[in-house]
């Protein structure tokens, strides 16, 4: 049996795995999507080698200036992480914050993040602001320290290791009910900035608001996210990942893959349980396992990533 | 400004019942409007409560933030615009113009509240 074969027919008995704490391994070869839990990849030297290299990996919603009983040590847990991502043996070129950098949007949580991150072995990070961050009119206390990529705007893109990276913000204006929202002049970028992109390019749509709707009543979604998609299915790789739901949901669509990345703060209910997406106070011995990173690698065949889920109970 | 149905169907005394009308109903409107000073709006369970809040020109209307999340209050219009609201955090503003006033939680737009100024 190949390897690809291999991995194919472990996904339907392992994709109930997906879902569990202990950190999943998900490859997208062409399109299709195969998790494997990473107890079993850890034993399998030859098909998590076929993974590739780490390329990025995705830190989303630090809280920094949280101090609530769902987690009264944000920073402690931030640091957890750094030295979770410090200590992979292969070091990824990026880092992508996914928002919810700090709490507040106060000056000194921004200047506390900052400081945290500058412990990261990997300097290069690209972030898009989270609801949390933008909560002053003019989002000037991001912007000052974040906002050059984008020259003040929230969205940009880049290339990578022949991936092309597009941040997006669906932060700053909401549909009545609370979806995010992307509007005219972004979509209108988006359309410019992949317009002589061919289709074998592999994409990444990074954004804070997860870009599908997970849970409507909650907002958990961004309103005009169709008229994104349309402009990405043609693409052979198209990878997105959201983080402000606190938790992994997924799903595979076409070649796109969408993903939300847990916290490094503090977990949240699962879809409609309880009065709101507040935090979830859980036992402090539950606590790590429900906190962690995204990492994203090159696979070996052109067009394939692969996301691999860790919690920081791992380190 | 007597009501039709007044002088239609009792003709002589429609525009004394009129006026009495006039004067009950004003009667009412300052018995359960507040007069100007403070109200106030909690952020509780993600919602903004009371929803509507009836205040007279020129009160103050404090926002108090009960939730362990943060919230805002901003105005659909642009009124006003609170920064983040931590637990037990507030923020007033003072309502001069008669008027009906929509507001959001920018955090949790889903939120939202009315402010009906007499």
């Amino acid at each position: 049996m190949s390897d690809d074969k291999k991995l194919q027919s472990r996904r339907n008995a392992l994709r109930c795995m997906a879902y569990g704490g202990a950190g999943t391994l998900f490859a997208l070869s062409g399109g299709v999507f195969s998790p494997v839990d990473l107890a079993i990849a850890a034993t399998d030297k030859r098909g998590t080698a076929r993974l590739g290299k780490p390329l990025f990996v995705q830190i989303s919603d630090t809280h920094i200036g949280f101090n609530k009983d769902a987690n009264p040590d944000v920073n402690m847990t931030l640091a957890q992480t750094i030295d979770l991502v410090n200590g992979m043996t292969e070091q990824p070129a990026l880092i992508i914050h996914t928002g919810d950098i700090t709490h507040l949007s106060k000056a000194a949580e921004f200047d506390e993040a900052q400081q945290l991150f500058s412990r990261l072995r990997t300097s290069e990070m690209h972030t898009v602001p989270g609801e949390h961050d933008t909560t002053d009119a003019t989002v000037t206390e991001y912007f000052n320290r974040f906002g050059k990529a984008s020259n003040n705007k929230g969205y940009y893109s880049f290339d990578h290791s022949g991936v092309h990276f597009i941040g997006l913000i669906n932060v700053l204006e909401f549909k009545p009910g609370g979806l995010g929202t992307l509007g005219s002049d972004q979509l209108a970028w988006v359309d410019a900035d992949l317009k002589y992109r061919s289709a074998s390019t592999p994409i990444v749509v990074f954004a804070h608001m997860p870009l599908w709707t997970v849970y409507e009543p909650w907002g958990w979604g961004t309103g005009d996210s169709e008229q994104l998609m349309s402009r990405l299915r043609r693409f052979g790789s198209v990878t997105i990942l959201n983080g402000h739901i606190h938790q992994i949901v997924q799903k595979v669509e076409g070649n796109m893959t969408f993903h939300t990345a847990r916290s490094t703060a503090y977990p949240q209910p699962a879809a409609g349980v309880g009065a709101g997406p507040g935090p979830l106070k859980v036992p402090a011995d539950q606590l790590a396992a429900m906190l962690g990173v995204t990492s994203v690698s090159v696979g070996k065949y052109p067009g394939a990533l692969v996301l691999n889920d860790t919690t920081i109970a791992r380190s | 400004m007597t009501p039709r149905f007044f002088r239609s169907r009792l003709p002589v005394s429609g525009a004394v019942l009129g006026l009495m009308a006039m004067f009950w109903f004003d009667g009412v409107i300052r018995s359960h409007a507040q007069a100007p000073g403070p109200a106030r709006i909690s952020m509780k369970d993600f919602m903004f409560s009371p929803v509507p809040l009836t205040v007279s020109a020129g009160s103050t209307v404090t926002w108090t933030n009960l939730d362990d999340e943060p919230h805002t209050a901003v105005s659909d219009t642009g009124l006003f615009r609170s920064g983040a609201m931590d637990t037990n955090e507030t923020f007033s503003f003072k309502f001069d113009t008669p008027g009906t006033y929509h507001f959001t939680c920018s955090i949790h737009p889903r939120m939202v509240g009315t402010i009906i100024v007499r």
